[in-house]
């Protein structure tokens, strides 16, 4: 067997003699060209890991202007230079921090590192393949999103700074470099970025689909596929419907700044130039609907991965089915579908008229119903099962609890008349950072500490996943639930300052204490990150093909899969996804016949 | 690097080295103990943490919201008319999904701790229930109709056609301030065209002098004056990226964006003044805060807004001298309030061209 020597001798190690494919792999070919899927779901995992560490120092870095606003920290110096002469973070530095931190963990951390990770990890795996539909575009996409990652850290490093306007990027903020000096260059540099993330996001879904739609293995039916697939499925959906839209919306924002164009630009005199410029017709609001329409598929692209992750593992470690499959798949079909139908809710403030507003509240409100209808049946699930808190259960349980608390407040700023009062308030940023930022991390941790086993050959250290689980929890919490009461206060997002207004400057206290949570629970995360690398070298080795006792058919293969999963011919599905606990047997493996005498359900 | 820096990165190297040691013992231990044993004893913590974590995560939510309730807005009276819809909204809000958060929240960390792994138990094989499934589709759903139907009913009454005879103040937003303008007694706005700004002669509208109705018109960036009990509509104009007037207090926001106008209307119901004893704060103002990202100045892009009576009004415009007279002084008319007679016209022309 060549690529993996360190094959594990167990009783079924043997069976890995039997490799279908004997093409030479060099190094290059197995680490970095890879076209195995499993190697490419490594990839974009660790490559989403680096620029989570990224993006969550800088939510540190401007946590720490928000918290002491009148003092200096010499350190800020070492990290940012001239952005923080003196060690005070100037209004530049920390918008483009806000900025790419945004743009960091929604795109390339939770899109990238998350649907990449597992979409690539798991279909293959779970639908019975031996790899994806194309092995070349998977690698492909991998590598798009490498380059997206480069040219998004080049801007980094030009002299008028990256973006700074926002990870929505609205114009003509984002169109005018005399409008913000983040406007110029950087700018260029975010949207080439963005686009070769575009192509790489396309790339991966269209492969997904083909995947899960043509290479499932004799006798899975669409009906028996675990949901963590169904949730893949719509995922990818999603991006190959939405992502082509917020590209063009990119393309024309690209001629505005650079062709002289008036799509989104329209009687305009700057201040800084003393200048009327010429362009006139155009319509800001245009862009935002171009980019929502993206944006907010965009956040069930982050959480219906999750969403199917936490269903798997939930069901797996309460030695219980999934309560409601089918309801279950109903509803990410009906989140799918309303995703595309509501986008215009992030504008009920724009300037968009009233009554088109009246029609994507009533839109909206409506995905509560599937979302509800998820969260009882994650309840019903766990009900009178037998709970193993392995990590990945322990951050699936999180996912519920979390997503039910920023699932709710999404009723608020989804109804247009309160959105009037909540709307760019802190309420807000309460209300997305837990449903889509935290949950989205919970359920991708969820992913990791269960898949580990499977992705490595190894166990993660419990110990410090146990810390890790409590600390992100609590503090989590923590750090959004206070933020609502700012949200009421009307205190609004995207300031550097609040000491000279009298109207939000008593909340003070409180932001330097969310600071300090934010602190510990970001070097949390670095502990995940060590425990995430020390365990690919030194965890506990894997003994047992199935170490959670499972029914899907990933832990049919050897311990350490070579490149076309199953040495032998690919496993044969009878089954659903969610045999636990029935008829006296703790687990019954999708690959194993039904008998005469089973209940049926 | 300073010294407190390299301190503080040597303790959280410190915290990490022995977080990672017992961790790793543990580890070890487990192996003695046997995997089994050790399996059961953690998930034993983990089972009574989540009941922990539910008793502290009462607690601390009734903690935060005696610590933070009162810094809200929520305790006080809306300052607009609107804003009491708001303010009902959200009551109804809070206390359905207040319900909904509870049951679900309490359920799931008190399932989570009874049916932790036993050795006794075997889990109950309960694939699905179309009963339940109904019922928790069929209550969610009736629920949102609640909550859609309030919301739209309220939403047309604030976004719905200003009163006829609303007072009308235009605000336009720029990098990074506010400037007012009151069409005054005409009341009518006098046109403009945003290739007349010009701000060196203090035309920051970009006013066209050509048409008359712009003669009587006031121009200020010190205040925006609302009378009490009087409906006002409010027409919003951006001179170069989108910014939003965001007014806290009156519960109102809509965004500035350049190239379309947009407005929207209330009426206030106290008087600045009235306000500073109702929220017992002697330096109260209503702010208007900039909620749109519009530039590295954004966070310091405040206005403020005046509610007076009608009489403090009257005053208070009788003292504003019309944005034209002070372009050109020369046509000040000899008696005050007087409309601008026909010279004025000719020589405004002029002052364009320049």
């Amino acid at each position: 067997m060549h690529g993996h020597p360190e094959v594990i001798t167990t009783h079924e190690s043997h069976h890995d003699e039997h490799h279908v494919h004997h093409h030479k792999e060099t190094f290059i070919t197995k680490y970095i060209f890879s076209q195995d899927h499993k190697m490419i779901a490594r990839q974009f995992l660790i490559t989403g890991m680096l620029w989570a560490i990224i993006g969550g120092l800088m939510s540190v870095l401007f946590r720490l202007q928000l918290a002491y606003p009148d003092e200096s920290f010499p350190i800020l110096e070492d990290i940012l230079g001239r952005w923080a002469k003196g060690g005070k973070i100037t209004p530049e530095a920390y918008y483009a921090l806000v900025t790419m931190h945004g743009t960091i963990m929604v795109f390339f951390v939770l899109t990238g590192g998350l649907s990449g990770t597992f979409a690539n990890f798991l279909i293959p795996l779970q639908v019975g393949a031996r790899d994806m539909a194309s092995p070349f575009l998977n690698m492909l996409s991998y590598w798009f999103f490498v380059l997206a990652s480069v040219v998004m850290i080049s801007s980094f490093f030009v002299q008028s700074g990256p973006s700074q306007g926002g990870w929505t990027a609205y114009p003509p903020l984002s169109a005018l470099g005399d409008a913000s000096p983040g406007s110029k260059a950087g700018m260029d540099l975010w949207l080439t970025s963005m686009a070769l993330f575009v192509v790489s996001q396309l790339l991966g879904g269209l492969n997904y689909v083909s995947t899960i739609l043509n290479l499932r293995t004799k006798g899975m039916a669409m009906t028996r596929l675990p949901l963590t697939i169904w949730a893949l499925f719509f995922t990818a959906v999603l991006g190959i419907l939405s992502f082509p839209v917020l590209l063009s919306g990119f393309i024309l924002l690209l001629f505005d700044r650079n062709a002289g164009t008036s799509f989104y630009l329209s009687d305009i005199y700057l201040s800084s130039t003393q200048q009327a410029l010429p362009n006139e017709g155009g319509s800001a609001i245009l862009y935002q609907h171009l980019f929502w329409f993206l944006g907010h598929p965009e956040v069930y692209i982050v959480i219906l991965p999750a969403m199917g992750i936490v269903s798997e593992v939930m069901s797996v470690n309460s030695r219980k089915p999934i309560f409601g499959y089918m309801a279950m798949v109903g509803s990410l079909f009906a989140i799918t579908t309303l995703a595309f139908l509501v986008w215009a809710h992030h504008m009920f403030v724009s300037g968009m008229n009233p009554f088109l507003g009246s029609v994507f509240v009533l839109l909206t409100l409506l995905i509560a119903i599937p979302s509800a209808i998820k969260v009882f049946n994650w309840l019903t699930t766990i009900w009178r099962g037998n709970l193993r808190f392995t990590n990945g259960m322990l951050f699936s349980l999180g996912f519920v609890s979390i997503f039910i608390s920023g699932g709710l407040t999404g009723i608020f700023v989804g109804n247009s008349t309160l959105d009037i009062q909540l709307h760019d308030t802190y309420f807000v940023i309460a209300h997305f950072h837990i449903v889509m930022g935290v949950a989205g991390f919970f359920g991708m941790f969820a992913g990791i500490y269960h898949w580990f086993p499977k992705m490595f050959g190894r166990y993660m250290n419990n110990t410090l996943g146990y810390i890790h689980f409590w600390v992100t929890l609590i503090g989590s919490n923590l750090i959004f639930w206070p933020m609502h009461y700012e949200g009421l206060a009307g205190m609004p997002r995207r300031y550097l300052d609040y000491s000279n207004w009298q109207s939000f400057n008593m909340f003070q206290g409180l932001n330097t204490f969310i600071s300090i949570v934010t602190i510990v629970v970001f070097a949390v995360q670095l502990m995940f990150v060590f425990n995430f690398f020390y365990s690919i070298f030194k965890g506990r080795k894997v003994m047992t093909r199935n170490p959670w006792s499972s029914t899907t058919l990933e832990w049919t293969t050897p311990i350490r899969p070579g490149h076309g999963n199953w040495p032998g011919e690919i496993p044969e599905v009878h089954r659903w996804a969610y045999d636990y606990s029935k008829d006296g047997r703790d687990f019954i493996p999708q690959t194993e016949e039904v008998r005469e005498d089973e209940a049926k359900h | 690097m300073s010294t407190t820096s390299i301190l503080l990165l040597a303790i959280l190297g410190l915290g990490f080295l022995i977080t990672f040691q017992i961790a790793k013992a543990s580890e070890y231990v487990s192996i003695l103990k046997g995997e089994k044993k050790a399996f059961e004893q953690s998930n034993k913590i983990n089972g009574f943490l989540m009941m922990v974590f539910l008793v502290l995560g009462l607690v601390g939510i009734w903690w935060c919201h005696d610590l933070y309730y009162h810094k809200t807005l929520l305790p006080f009276p809306s300052a607009s008319d609107h804003g009491e819809k708001i303010d009902t909204m959200m009551f109804i809000t809070i206390a359905i999904t207040g319900v909904v958060f509870f049951i679900t929240q309490i359920l799931l960390f008190w399932f989570s701790y009874k049916y932790q792994y036993s050795d006794k138990r075997k889990a109950y094989f309960y694939p699905h229930n179309s009963n339940w499934e109904m019922l928790w589709t069929t209550i969610p759903a009736i629920t949102l109709c609640i909550l859609v139907g309030f919301g739209l009913y309220y939403w047309y009454k604030i976004t719905g056609d200003a009163p006829k005879d609303a007072m009308q103040v235009e605000i336009t937003g720029k990098q990074f301030g506010w400037i007012y303008r009151y069409p005054c007694k005409d009341n009518v706005y006098g046109k403009k065209y945003y290739k007349n700004i010009d701000e060196a002669n203090s035309n920051e509208l970009g006013l066209i002098w050509e048409d008359e109705y712009s003669h009587d018109d006031i121009v200020t960036s010190e205040a925006m004056y609302l009378v009490k009990d009087k409906p006002v509509k409010i027409n919003i104009f951006s001179r170069d990226v989108i910014h939003s007037v965001g007014l806290p207090h009156f519960r109102m926001k809509m965004d500035a964006v350049p190239g379309t106008p947009t407005t929207m209307h209330f009426t206030p119901k106290y008087t600045t003044d009235e306000m500073r004893e109702i929220t017992k704060n002697p330096n109260f103002e209503y702010e208007i805060a900039c909620d749109q990202l519009c530039g590295n100045g954004h966070y310091s892009m405040k206005g403020v807004v005046k509610v007076v009576t009608q009489s403090e009004f009257i005053l208070w415009r009788a003292k504003q001298r019309a944005k034209y007279l002070d372009v050109f002084p020369e046509n000040t008319p000899s008696t005050p309030g007087a409309n601008p007679t026909d010279t004025t016209t000719k020589t405004a022309p002029v002052a364009l061209n320049k």
